[in-house]
């Protein structure tokens, strides 16, 4: 053990440092929380396998996820647009370990996707999008970086084992 | 010397559940009322930077400082959260505009204790976990129970005076649009009612509310320009006590004392009693902690139970206390409940209070506390 050491003191062991614990607890924390107005239209819209968004008429931001405020003009929105399920990746990574420090046995590829919705043109800065995994795609696609720029849309899960979740969308696939 | 005032303030909630908005859009919605109340102001243009008042636990998210700017116009300007009850952020504020570099401040504090399952175990987790957590108390009043038989004791108080608290304070709950929980109860009902840990009884513990409060905050210069009816922040402290029950007093509050004595020197109040046309918000989550605030700030001696039979506190006396409710009868919607006490504080300065308006109110005290097992109190003087 130890990568490097210190010079005097003495070292404990993990059995030692096990044994200086003299009370563990767990937080029993369960929340239930309310989607609110703007979300649980969005989620009804993947229901039924639409993205929806709220738009401000002020500064024609469109807000994928939808708000029922405009967080850069302060000004309530109440316009709903819906995006086409296609955009393109504005960015993506390739992940090999899991959360719990295991090695997973396919990289999974998440991206942020830079939706279409028509009407509107958005710039690199503020965009309606989404953060999903990407399912035909490899490791490569992200290192090469060919994943950039690339068309995809949304792979919707059957409508019966749909929940109104973001996992409605199974993922995104390149076109 | 840079002087404070209150410009503007707005709420939503203060219903036992709130499941058509989530806390953003009933933020979103307070804030707009704020803001509208202040003048119509635009926080992006005229807002210089935000308090938050929140925790972590009480959100179910956690670094929910993250989460504060949007709703509030805060996006891309200074805001910072702090854990602790919404007065504890006026503080903030105050001593950040006193100090020159902000002109206006917003102060925001939420709570949604209804989207809480588990609130009796997010409560116990504040509990001291070597010394206190592993005794698994049965009820959480327990520590509160603890704090009120001490100071009756003490004080020689009787259950009969925290009943007349709590009856006078219902029945006030009944004169404002806030308090859902607002009832007429009898002295006799009261003291027939169940016990939760002994000496309070289910009368004696304020429920749960949730509710979003904002208020705006701006120096004189500023403030003037927007109105010339102000309510003015003449004073402001607070102070934590050791969290550690047998080190601690408890027979009064010493850390609402000191917040008392600092926020009455900074208003250059000699005695707190002799301030005109008085009117006192203060947190009465439990009944006895009214009454232990009471003389731990100065309103009251240790003859307070007197105090009580001869109405000093009612509507009509001479320090009225709580006159539109409290939490007994609003709730508490956790950490906006300072908020709340200053929200019925500013309305009845500014002649906004409706049925609880108290003829000519001109100075307000508002005092804050953390709740469950604290020792963390906020006083605020107000005056118009």
């Amino acid at each position: 053990m130890g990568m490097f050491r210190l010079r005097g003191g003495t070292s404990l062991s993990d059995r030692e440092f096990r044994e200086i614990v003299k009370e563990s607890s767990e937080p029993r924390a369960r929340y239930s929380m309310t989607a609110g107005q703007a979300y649980s239209r969005f989620f009804e819209g993947l229901k039924n396998g639409v993205i929806l968004g709220t738009v401000c008429d002020s500064c024609g931001m469109v807000f994928i996820p939808p708000k029922i405020y405009c967080p850069y003009c302060f000004r309530s929105v109440s316009r709903w647009v819906e995006s086409s399920g296609e955009g393109k990746v504005f960015t993506a990574v390739a992940s090999y370990i899991s959360a719990d420090v295991k090695p997973l046995d396919k990289p999974e590829i998440v991206a942020v996707i830079k939706l279409d919705v028509p009407g509107y043109r958005f710039d690199n800065y503020r965009f309606p999008g989404i953060m999903h995994r990407i399912c035909n795609a490899s490791d490569e696609d992200v290192k090469t970086q060919r994943i950039f720029d690339a068309r995809v849309r949304a792979r919707w899960l059957p409508k019966e084992k749909r929940t109104g979740s973001i996992n409605d969308i199974e993922c995104f696939e390149v076109v | 010397m840079v002087e404070v005032a209150v410009i503007g303030m707005g709420y939503s909630g203060f219903s036992p559940s709130t499941p058509h908005l989530s806390f953003r859009e009933m933020v979103y919605e307070a804030a707009k009322r704020a803001y509208i109340d202040a003048g119509d102001i635009d926080p992006r243009r005229d807002i210089d930077a935000f308090v938050s008042c929140q925790e972590d636990f009480w959100e179910g998210v956690s670094i929910s400082d993250e989460f504060a700017p949007e709703q509030i116009g805060g996006v891309l300007k200074p805001v910072y959260t702090v854990a602790g009850d919404g007065l504890q952020c006026i503080a903030s504020a105050v001593a950040m505009i006193k100090s020159g570099a902000f002109d206006v401040v917003a102060v925001e504090a939420h709570g949604k204790p209804s989207e809480i399952s588990t609130l009796s175990d997010i409560v116990r987790f504040s509990f001291d976990p070597i010394y206190v957590r592993p005794l698994d108390l049965a009820s959480i009043h327990a520590l509160q129970a603890i704090e009120a038989r001490a100071f009756m004791d003490s004080f020689n108080i009787s259950k009969e005076a925290l009943g007349l608290y709590v009856v006078m304070s219902r029945r006030n709950g009944l004169r404002s649009s806030r308090a859902s929980h607002a009832s007429e109860i009898d002295l006799d009902t009261y003291m027939k009612s169940d016990m939760v840990s002994d000496p309070l009884s289910e009368h004696d513990i304020a429920p749960f509310s949730d509710a979003a409060i904002v208020a705006v905050l701006a120096s004189d210069t500023v403030a003037r320009g927007y109105s010339d009816d102000l309510v003015w922040v003449r004073g402001v402290g607070f102070a934590s006590d050791i969290y550690t029950y047998v080190f601690r007093d408890l027979s009064i509050d010493r850390s609402a004392r000191i917040a008392a004595d600092k926020a009455y020197k900074m208003a250059g109040i000699d005695s707190p009693k002799s301030l005109r046309n008085l009117v006192v918000e203060l947190d009465e989550r439990y009944s006895y902690k009214a009454l232990q605030t009471l003389i731990s700030i100065g309103l009251a001696g240790p003859d307070i139970a007197r105090d009580l039979e001869s109405g000093v506190f009612n509507r009509s006396g001479a320090i009225p206390v709580n006159p539109g409710g409290g939490a007994l009868s609003e709730g508490v919607p956790l950490e906006a409940h300072g908020l709340a006490r200053l929200l019925s504080g500013y309305e009845q300065l500014k002649g906004r209070a409706g049925s609880a308006q108290i003829d000519d109110a001109e100075n307000a005290i508002i005092h804050g506390w953390r709740g469950f097992a604290t020792a963390t109190s906020s006083i605020v003087v107000l005056s118009r």
